[in-house]
């Protein structure tokens, strides 16, 4: 009895090449290009290999346990909102929680205690990201929202600034203790000397783990540009409106810093090529991201210049992440021939 | 960008955006036009065009000519159907078209005895002797009369009357007529392999078009990956005065209308759906199109066959071959070798935008230009994740809309959204899915809001 069905089975089988042979039916196209959410999240990792790079060498052993930590931080909160979600875990794989982890340490001080930047990453996925409907629906860069959780609640940890070892002398015992003045800190303190422009390029200055060295973010933002996943409107949005705003500023009053000194200190390039290029929080209309990018640029001037903190990257995104959805609505593109109601 | 740079620097005509697919035009390019006689019953469709649908002239059991007139419509948009062999008329009964629609049709059983076409059909069809035509010696009305008598359409795939296209209008003069022979659709050569073989019906086809509707300037379209068709135009152009040959950019969708003009023109185009290329002056005629006029006019051959490219990894011989209307698939593709079993796609057309086919049970007419069998490894089921806003297709969309933004309104079914995006300019080349990294059909989602919109503006009516 129980051999009967196969035997059904295999004559439906042999038969079914004689019968009318149905194919797939789907909607045009039915080519893809071949790249993917994950595929464009790898490359951003890519992209940000030389500032981890630059961080390994400047900050050695505090650079190697913070991205592990923000970046566990935030898988381990992605797979617990999936599971409150009752989603799967593919999101895990697609790399967006990596990205968000790897930001976020890079953007924290070298010498923060781990357990502070575990939170700070739980903090960007749960709360900046899984709560407004996971990937592609957050309105605020998650990294940011992080970095800016912490800031509130160690505000004191947040502002310590450890030298890069290869400032101190080899050999010295006290390497990993000494701080010191981050350059913007500097420039609002006249008793602390300004480091050289060379200096800032490179990176031998304090500051946030992956930001100082504007040469390591270059190499990493160019790539990604070149590759055509960054949008270079909002990096040229953002650099060329801070560099003509420090200009103006740096002739009007000349104990404001030139051009060159705020393109190159904090996280000027970082959050041009890194942060405000973030596609979610940033409009998606090619005049929306110039004018993102110009926004961006315009409020970290105002915050340095005018503001209490001496950096104001992460407020100018925050703030411009709550302007996007007014942009977008500004700046519908027109179609190539003219708006189908003005057509008629 | 910097291909688009690369292309302004080479001298080729090109449009803003657009991408870049693979052409995968190598499985059938080389291989020359041949005679397709079907053994069994023919199934033709009395929808074959855009417009009125025809009515039968013909009764069943009724012997045809080849060539007969079998169906024509009284309403002034539609054009009439020929029997595309010899042989004896059966019941009315219904057709598949490759969209998708059920429409009326008889079917035609091919005469036992004699031949069911003209003797030596395909050398007439690719006749390269036209060297005594003379376009300027046809009267206007003349041409488009004779056009709609042998009942061609565009051959492109919008298969529009041609006789009301070219229709001289006071009010909208066109001065420029551009043969489109950009065949940007990957894996189609159908009007490449006619370029190659029967150019000089196209040319005269081309400036008995341009006779037609007044135009001064008539421009062949040919894309820079056809370099032999463009030196067999240039050279066939050479004693045609006033017929000139543009080398466009090599770039998916070149050959839409509405990028086309402004490669070769440099005006644009209004906005569909009420904008159209007579706006700025022009008529687009398909490569096929312009081939069928010559032969409709000059020798009053009725449109009766057409080139057909059977493509793809999914079949076993591919080829390009000239097809009676009302072929099935499945005999074509069987004398192709026929399916493979790794086949997953069938589709009427080129990948971009053809429509996919259930089954083979589906018949050839005016305007299909190809069968593309796909396997697994050349296209795929795609899952769709969430959308990045990574602008992939704000800036690939050649016609400049905000595709996500449109099938998002589309979704949540707010086609005022979706209209205030101007989602009714969208031409639906599929540029957009093509380029998304989460896989959304966008292209798909658009079409559907467009079909909703339409099917709502119908019921208010």
């Amino acid at each position: 009895m129980s051999e009967a069905p196969t035997v059904t089975q295999e004559n439906a089988n042999a038969e079914q090449p004689q019968g009318p042979r149905s194919f797939l039916v789907s909607s045009a196209p039915h080519l893809a290009s071949g790249t993917s959410t994950r595929c464009i999240m790898f490359q951003v990792v890519l992209g940000l290999v030389p500032l981890w790079l630059a961080a390994l060498y400047f900050y050695r052993l505090d650079a190697l346990i913070l991205p592990l930590v923000t970046v566990a931080a935030c898988l381990i909160a992605e797979a617990v909102a999936n599971a409150m979600r009752g989603r799967d875990q593919r999101s895990l794989t697609d790399g967006s929680a990596i990205v968000t982890g790897l930001i976020l340490a890079f953007s924290l001080p070298p010498d923060l205690n781990p357990y502070m930047a575990f939170i700070g990453g739980v903090v960007s996925i749960a709360l900046a990201k899984a709560i407004f409907g996971g990937l592609g629906q957050n309105l605020f860069n998650p990294a940011m929202v992080g970095r800016a959780f912490l800031m509130i609640c160690f505000p004191a940890a947040m502002g310590i600034w450890t030298e890069p070892v290869t400032l101190a002398r080899i050999g010295d015992t006290a390497v990993d203790g000494v701080t010191m003045a981050t350059p913007l800190g500097a420039a609002m303190d006249p008793s602390v000397l300004i480091p050289s422009l060379w200096d800032l390029f490179c990176g031998r200055v304090g500051g946030s783990l992956g930001e100082t060295s504007a040469l390591a973010v270059l190499i990493g933002g160019l790539f990604l540009v070149f590759r055509r996943v960054a949008d270079w409107r909002p990096v040229l949005g953002m650099l060329a409106t801070a560099f003509v705003y420090a200009a103006i500023a740096h002739r009007i009053n000349p104990e404001f810093e030139g051009p060159m000194f705020h393109l190159f200190a904090g996280s000027m390039m970082f959050g041009a090529f890194f942060i405000a290029t973030d596609y979610v929080g940033a409009p998606i209309t090619p005049v929306g991201r110039i004018l993102f990018g110009i926004g961006v640029g315009g409020l970290v001037m105002t915050i340095r210049l005018f503001g209490a903190y001496p950096e104001g990257v992460m407020f100018a995104i925050l703030i411009m992440n709550a302007l996007t959805p007014l942009i977008e609505r500004w700046t519908v593109p027109t179609p190539f021939g003219g708006h189908v109601a003005a057509a008629g | 960008m910097i291909a688009e740079l690369l292309d302004g620097l080479k001298g080729l005509k090109s449009f803003p955006r657009g991408i870049h697919p693979p052409h995968r035009k190598g499985y059938a390019e080389a291989e020359p036009i041949r005679l397709f006689s079907p053994k069994q019953d023919l199934l033709i469709p009395f929808v074959q065009h855009i417009g009125a649908p025809c009515e039968p002239i013909v009764k069943a059991k009724q012997d045809v000519a080849y060539g007969e007139k079998i169906a024509d419509a009284s309403a002034p948009v539609a054009a009439p159907i020929h029997a595309p062999l010899a042989g004896k008329v059966g019941a009315g009964t219904m057709a598949v078209l490759p969209s998708g629609r059920r429409v009326p049709a008889i079917p035609l059983t091919p005469a036992a005895e004699g031949e069911p076409v003209p003797a030596h059909f395909l050398e007439q069809y690719l006749d390269r002797n036209w060297g005594g035509v003379e376009p300027s010696g046809f009267d206007p009305d003349e041409i488009c009369q004779k056009i709609r008598e042998c009942g061609v359409v565009g051959m492109g795939g919008a298969t529009f009357p041609t006789h009301i296209k070219l229709k001289r209008n006071p009010a909208k003069p066109i001065d420029t007529v551009i043969m489109n022979g950009c065949e940007c659709e990957p894996y189609l050569t159908s009007d490449h392999r006619l370029m190659l073989e029967s150019p000089e019906a196209i040319v005269v086809g081309l400036q008995l078009a341009a006779r037609a509707c007044g135009a001064q300037r008539a421009i062949v379209a040919i894309e820079a990956n056809k370099p032999d068709a463009i030196e067999v135009m240039r050279q066939v152009v050479r004693d045609r005065p006033g017929v000139e040959v543009a080398v466009c950019a090599t770039k998916y969708p070149m050959g839409g209308e509405r990028q086309l003009i402004p490669a070769v023109l440099g005006r644009t185009v209004p906005s569909a759906p009420k904008g159209l290329p007579l706006d700025v002056s022009v008529v687009v005629v398909n490569c096929a199109t312009t081939h069928s006029i010559a032969r409709a006019v000059v020798r009053g051959q009725p449109l009766t066959h057409r080139v057909v490219t059977v493509t793809g990894l999914g079949v076993s011989r591919p080829g390009n071959w000239l097809v009676p209307f009302g072929t099935r698939f499945s005999e074509l593709i069987e004398h192709c070798g026929g399916v493979s079993e790794a086949a997953l796609k069938v589709v009427a057309g080129g990948p971009m935008m053809g429509p996919t086919v259930p089954n083979l049970d589906v018949t050839v007419v005016k305007g299909t230009s190809g069968i593309t069998v796909m396997t697994e490894a050349e296209t795929a089921r795609w899952q769709e994740t969430p959308c990045i806003r990574c602008g992939l297709c704000v800036d690939n969309c050649p016609l400049h809309l905000s595709p996500t933004k449109i099938a998002h309104a589309v979704k949540f079914r707010d086609y005022g959204l979706a209209g205030a995006y101007d989602m009714n300019a969208c031409c639906e080349c599929g540029c957009c899915s093509y380029v998304c990294p989460a896989h959304i059909p966008l292209a798909q989602y658009i079409r559907a809001g467009k079909d909703q919109v339409r099917l709502k503006a119908a019921a208010k009516k």
